[in-house]
């Protein structure tokens, strides 16, 4: 998915408008920004119904034949308040199996996309301040990967490892997660890296390692952040991908699975859109979430980015 | 003049090999890293398909023999990438005789065929969308309007084909559901064929399209918005210049240039994404190809897949890699 | 009380020659919007040029003179906004036309030479499509011979080798970017050129050529220009006539020889005497005091806060522009009184 391009040109303007918080006094808040606001609300919901869910409403009815047979959800004849939003062919609870696989497509997300951040900020740092052959060599070796298709490779992958864990796709996906952020932050350190006043601090004999935590991830804060839901949001497509092509974890119920079921029983040209749609509604709410998330925080580290839209 | 020089050239072509050396290299040895022995699981069930087929037991020896399963590893792994320099991809399990790359030859058209037109209308649209939304002159009253056309943005290509399926083709019943080209219609060069093969494409193309256009409109609008503070604009203005030569070839024809770098990292997941849609669709493709694999336990077939799936896209960000240097005249690659 | 920057002139007796008069500013007002007030970046400032004849404009960075150029030339950019005023070009009210004449008569009647040439041309185009451009977008489509032959021209007009014409801006080194600027300036024989700060970006001996090449182009020409510029130096050595600005007001217009010989304005003597001067050892002259919030503007004069000779009727009153001299009018308080009879 292209997220911030302002990334990638290396853009960070500092404008020194109030604010609270001391580290962030170069930025504004980000409370402030309603596209920021917005997607945590919608995360935050996302959240809660995954938290507070278990507690109540019955979540073993995500369990095969825990209940009645193809239900229409309980607004629709023939349906009924038992099961709010129906059920499928094999008898699982739709609500529930939102219920327990919300979380469960936040995880992998979450699991992979920090791997791949943390990798990629380690690598794009060395990369970008360090030069040299470490700097080719890295740069080579993402830009490689990066061209691949992911899901081409992971498809192999997934369709010969048995029995696929959770947490075990989130490893897998991680691979593939960190050449963007390593290509991101390389870009960013390698800009800032000329800047004044990181120049004086070299100049001045610091250990570059203090250079990069103390004068150069300040500025990258929200950036880093907005680069992190972005790959959130990659890694939790990935995983929805291949569940849906009947490659996920087959114990448990996870949305990307309950897609893949639905399709394998027609459930599309049968018009049970509830089988199918309620998870893709939970996901794109999860995947606008996290867009507007990192959009408002592109604003905030770019504030030229309003400027258009409002104007 | 900056533009295409020898080393430049030579290193995209050693990065597009470099690519599908590394590509094909992961797919060989995740098989092997997997638990049981596949290939011996593969042997057999050949074997077992093979009973209708004269010569079987020849040709599944000859094949064990120039893939070189018998021996150690890393002569399996070189005989593996000497198989794939002359696109060698093995037979398909459970279609053998049949050989992968005969398969993929009847799925890739479609899939280029889809993909092309997809990239290239969401590409176009996309950015002249964002370069309005980011241009300081476009009236108020588009800006307001536009974004939503970007409202599917996050929506990912294969959930967007499942609600134009519900919605246009089961529900309005104006699209097919499924397939590449209308039953009965031959294949070949005949007009039939292509307005079937076109209307079968409009829905697949739109899930990729709607939902990839929101991407370039906003990474567009970003740029437009960089270049609206450049000095040479305000002398375009005092040039007296019209303003539609103003946004086209000053402004549009700079902010621009970073979306084809954009496009080379992105085709990765475009081709990814397009996958699942021709899957969903029962499109002929690469993808739906895949899907067979999968369900029959196909390995080589998925192998095969993947592997022209990479060098596919490798190749297309080379030609962007190379046609770029022509579009910025800036970029001289003496020394990078 | 009307406060007036207008050059007002005293006395009917003076036998002023009859010029032909290109441009004639008058009471142009530019504001620029912030979140706490509109900053009066010029305020009111009326003038005129003459055919043939180069103007300079300077003042301190800050003081208006990029703002009252852009002003002239009606592409004043949000944040900033032009208040009231008027700009004639022979004749012509430019403030007052509509976007499609406004372009019609743009490059034609007046043309930029921009600041800063490094980022002023379209880093993708050829230098000769950037010219053609300004050309074809006021005579239509012309055949390419034609074409060619007169960009050829222009560029052999300002020094340029014939090989430029097919080079993109980066290829090209900073002072001849400027040259190509200065080429396509007078592509259309404008009547008026402006000149913002043209050479403040580029080493001596580039502003040197540079400098000459104008001139050179005025005197071939006959073109009016308004060279802006804080070098006063490089003033003293190009214009005929210099107006001093400070803080968004006019404080002094007098021909070149008398601004530097007798300047009248206490700011325009305090930006003579901090010239360097080979010959003397001087001591830096530092004003002292700060400049007021540009939002609020003092009442009376607004250089009362640094003006060494300040008075109590300059905090109180604004001084008017008055001609105190054949062709040298000064806004000062000092003068009261000894208005040429």
């Amino acid at each position: 998915m292209a997220t911030s391009t302002s990334a990638q040109t290396g853009n960070i303007d500092n404008l020194s408008t109030a604010s609270k918080g001391l580290s962030l006094n170069r930025f504004d808040s980000p409370w402030l920004n309603p596209k920021f606001v917005a997607g945590c609300i919608l995360l935050l919901i996302v959240l809660l119904m995954s938290l507070l869910g278990p507690l109540v409403y019955d979540t073993t009815k995500a369990r095969v034949a825990s209940s009645p047979l193809n239900l229409p959800p309980m607004w629709m004849e023939g349906g009924s308040p038992a099961h709010p939003f129906g059920t499928e062919s094999n008898g699982r609870d739709m609500l529930a199996v939102i219920i327990t696989g919300a979380p469960r497509s936040l995880q992998v997300g979450i699991i992979a996309a920090v791997i791949g951040m943390s990798v990629g900020v380690v690598l794009g740092s060395l990369a970008g301040y360090m030069g040299g052959w470490v700097d080719g060599v890295i740069r080579t070796l993402s830009d490689a990967i990066i061209t691949i298709p992911a899901l081409a490779v992971l498809i192999v992958i997934a369709a010969y490892v048995k029995n696929f864990e959770l947490n075990t796709m989130a490893f897998i996906l991680a691979l593939f997660a960190w050449p963007a952020p390593t290509r991101l932050v390389r870009a960013q350190v390698l800009s800032l890296r000329e800047r004044g006043y990181v120049r004086m601090a070299r100049l001045s004999g610091v250990p570059p390692l203090e250079i990069m935590l103390k004068e150069m991830a300040p500025n990258m804060l929200p950036w880093l952040a907005a680069s992190l839901s972005g790959n959130i949001s990659g890694a939790i497509l990935a995983s929805a991908s291949l569940e849906a092509l009947g490659l996920g974890p087959t114990r448990i119920p996870t949305l990307g699975m309950t897609i893949y079921y639905a399709i394998k029983a027609a459930a599309i040209i049968r018009g049970m859109w509830w089988w199918w749609g309620f998870p893709i509604l939970t996901l794109v709410i999860i995947f606008v979430g996290l867009f507007l998330v990192a959009t408002g925080l592109d604003e905030i580290a770019n504030p030229r980015l309003r400027g258009a839209s409002s104007s | 003049m900056g533009g295409l020089t020898k080393g430049y050239v030579l290193r995209r072509v050693l990065m597009f090999f470099l690519t599908v050396f590394i590509g094909s290299t992961i797919i060989f040895f995740i098989p092997r890293l997997a638990p049981g022995d596949p290939v011996s699981s593969m042997i057999s069930r050949m074997m077992a398909q093979s009973g209708y087929v004269e010569n079987s037991a020849e040709i599944i020896a000859a094949w064990r023999l120039r893939f070189g399963l018998d021996g150690p590893l890393w002569e399996q792994y070189l005989k593996y990438l000497g198989n794939l320099l002359t696109l060698d991809l093995g037979y398909s399990l459970t279609n053998f005789p049949v050989t992968v790359m005969d398969l993929i030859r009847r799925g890739l058209p479609w899939t280029l065929f889809l993909l092309s037109i997809a990239t290239i209308l969401a590409f176009i649209f996309g950015n002249t969308i964002g370069a309005m939304l980011g241009w300081r002159r476009t009236p108020k009253a588009m800006k307001a309007v536009l974004p939503f056309t970007l409202t599917f943005t996050s929506i990912p290509f294969f959930m967007l084909a499942i609600l134009l399926i519900y919605v246009f083709a089961f529900g309005l019943k104006w699209f097919p559901v499924s397939g590449g080209y209308g039953r009965g219609v031959t294949m070949g060069l005949n007009w039939e064929f292509i307005k079937s093969a076109l209307y079968h494409a409009i829905l697949p193309a739109l899930a990729i399209v709607i939902t990839s256009m929101g991407g370039w409109a906003l990474g567009m609008r970003g740029m437009m918005i960089s270049v609206d503070s450049e000095d040479f604009l305000i002398l375009a203005q005092a040039k007296g210049l019209k303003p539609a030569r103003i946004f086209w070839r000053y402004a549009v024809r700079n902010a621009l240039l970073p979306q084809f770098t954009a496009l080379a990292l992105t085709l990765g997941s475009i081709v990814g994404g397009s996958t699942l849609v021709e899957y969903l669709f029962a499109y002929p493709g690469m993808g739906y190809l895949f899907y067979q694999g999968i369900v029959n336990q196909d390995y080589t077939l998925i192998q095969g897949v993947s592997f022209i799936l990479i060098t596919t896209t490798a190749l297309a960000v080379l030609l962007i890699d190379l046609v770029y240097p022509l579009l910025d005249p800036r970029i001289t690659y003496q020394k990078r | 009380m009307t406060v007036v920057n207008t050059p007002v002139q005293i006395g009917t007796g003076r036998s002023s020659v009859q010029r032909d008069v290109v441009l004639e500013v008058n009471n142009l007002r530019i504001h620029y919007d912030t979140p706490k007030g509109d900053v009066i970046a010029v305020n009111g400032i009326s003038f005129q040029v003459y055919r043939g004849e180069i103007v300079g404009l300077v003042g301190e960075s800050g003081c208006g003179k990029s703002t009252a150029a852009m002003g002239i030339l009606n592409l004043v950019q949000a944040p900033g906004h032009i208040l009231s005023g008027e700009v004639k070009i022979n004749g012509i009210d430019l403030l007052s036309l509509d976007e499609r004449q406004l372009r019609e008569k743009r490059w034609r009647e007046i043309a930029l030479i921009p600041q800063g040439a490094m980022n002023s041309l379209n880093p993708v185009m050829r230098v000769s499509e950037q010219i053609r451009d300004a050309i074809e977008a006021h005579t239509g489509r012309q055949p390419n011979g034609k074409l060619k032959k007169e960009v050829l021209q222009l560029l052999n007009l300002v020094g340029l080798p014939a090989r430029a014409y097919n080079m993109y801006p980066h290829e090209l080194s900073g002072g001849m970017k400027q040259r190509v600027c200065i080429a396509m300036a007078i592509a259309l024989r404008p009547p008026l050129i402006i000149a913002d700060e043209p050479t403040s970006a580029l080493d001596v001996v580039v502003q040197r050529v540079v400098s000459q090449t104008i001139l050179d182009v005025k005197k071939r020409l006959g073109v009016s220009v308004v060279m802006i510029g804080h070098d006063m130096g490089l003033q003293a050595q190009l214009v005929d006539r210099l107006i001093v600005m400070y803080a968004g007001n006019i404080v002094e217009i007098a021909p070149v020889q008398n601004a530097f010989q007798k300047p009248l304005h206490p700011y325009t003597q305090l930006l003579i005497a901090s010239i360097p001067s080979i010959k003397e050892r001087k001591p830096l002259k530092v004003t002292e005091g700060l400049t007021h919030d540009m939002r609020k503007p003092p009442p009376g004069c607004i250089f009362q806060y640094r003006c060494p000779f300040v008075m109590d009727v300059c905090r109180t009153e604004f001084p008017p522009l008055l001609e105190r001299e054949p062709e040298h009018f000064v806004a000062c308080h000092l003068y009261n009184g000894k208005e040429k009879n």
